[in-house]
């Protein structure tokens, strides 16, 4: 097996930093996305076809306020990381400032994030 | 988790889903400002609210915004050029998304018999999952 179980440990030691946790978030966010995507195309076939029950539960679970404030977190993330990644491909000059770039990129996320964490919270408190 | 070994430079498989990944997330990107601005254009400002706004930002399903205060969905809000743009980002998003889970698993997995039957187990939920969601988008 390719997989042994030190290399998870070593790679929790290896200091990567900014770019590192990028990566990670990144990967981390599409697999949310993946999961979600996945379930809403499920639960909506479900609902609209047969007036599923399952379908209406996964509605409720996906709809709720902390699904969707750590989605709302890895949608930003995925598509601002993405987007910086896809500026470095066609700029590789800008590879110099990669770290410069991921904080100026915290900078957009984080704002857009606040925003969006406290619209969900203030539409839970006020039944929107 | 191992370094994958590169193969030759050429038009590979990995090359073509390479420029894919980054064509298709910058058209999903564009899609959903379309999306917005079109909503915007459309009156969404005095027709709905925020989270329903969003929704529609994410995917032009008219379902999405059905329950708001416009009064009908089917004026705009749910024809065929809007079916078309939603296939279109179902197509993208559905692809580049089981891409990236099949990038992850072969990180994970290598060069072993497990490979092929990867990717043919991700292609046949990824062929599974378009024609359910192309379904649901003629259906709505």
């Amino acid at each position: 097996m390719a997989v042994s179980k030190f290399t998870w440990l070593r790679g929790l030691g290896y200091r990567g930093g900014g770019p590192m946790l990028a990566w990670l978030l990144h990967r981390l966010g599409g697999l949310a996305m993946i999961i979600f995507v996945g379930m809403h195309i499920f639960a909506g076939f479900l609902m609209q076809q047969f007036g599923s029950d399952f379908g209406t539960t996964l509605n409720i679970f996906y709809e709720s306020t902390i699904f969707q404030i750590i989605l709302y977190f890895f949608v930003y993330f995925h598509a601002i990381n993405g987007l910086r990644i896809i500026i470095l491909d066609i700029w590789p000059k800008l590879l110099e400032y990669q770290r410069e770039l991921i904080w100026l990129q915290w900078l957009i996320i984080l704002p857009l994030y606040g925003l969006s964490v406290f619209l969900s919270i203030q539409n839970l408190l006020t039944g929107g | 988790m191992r370094a994958r070994t590169v193969p030759q430079p050429g038009w590979s498989f990995e090359y073509l889903m390479w420029i894919f990944t980054r064509i298709s997330g910058l058209s999903l990107l564009f899609m959903g400002f379309i999306g917005l601005v079109s909503a915007l254009l459309l009156g969404a400002r005095t027709q709905m609210d925020l989270p329903t706004l969003v929704r529609w930002t994410f995917f032009q399903n008219p379902n999405h915004v059905v329950n708001s205060n416009i009064a009908d969905v089917t004026i705009g809000w749910s024809n065929a050029y809007w079916q078309i743009i939603q296939m279109l980002m179902i197509f993208f998003g559905v692809s580049h998304g089981f891409n990236g889970l099949r990038v992850i698993l072969e990180d994970f997995i290598g060069h072993t018999i497990l490979q092929p039957l990867t990717r043919g187990g991700i292609f046949l939920i990824w062929l599974f999952t378009m024609m359910v969601s192309i379904y649901v988008i003629l259906a709505s």
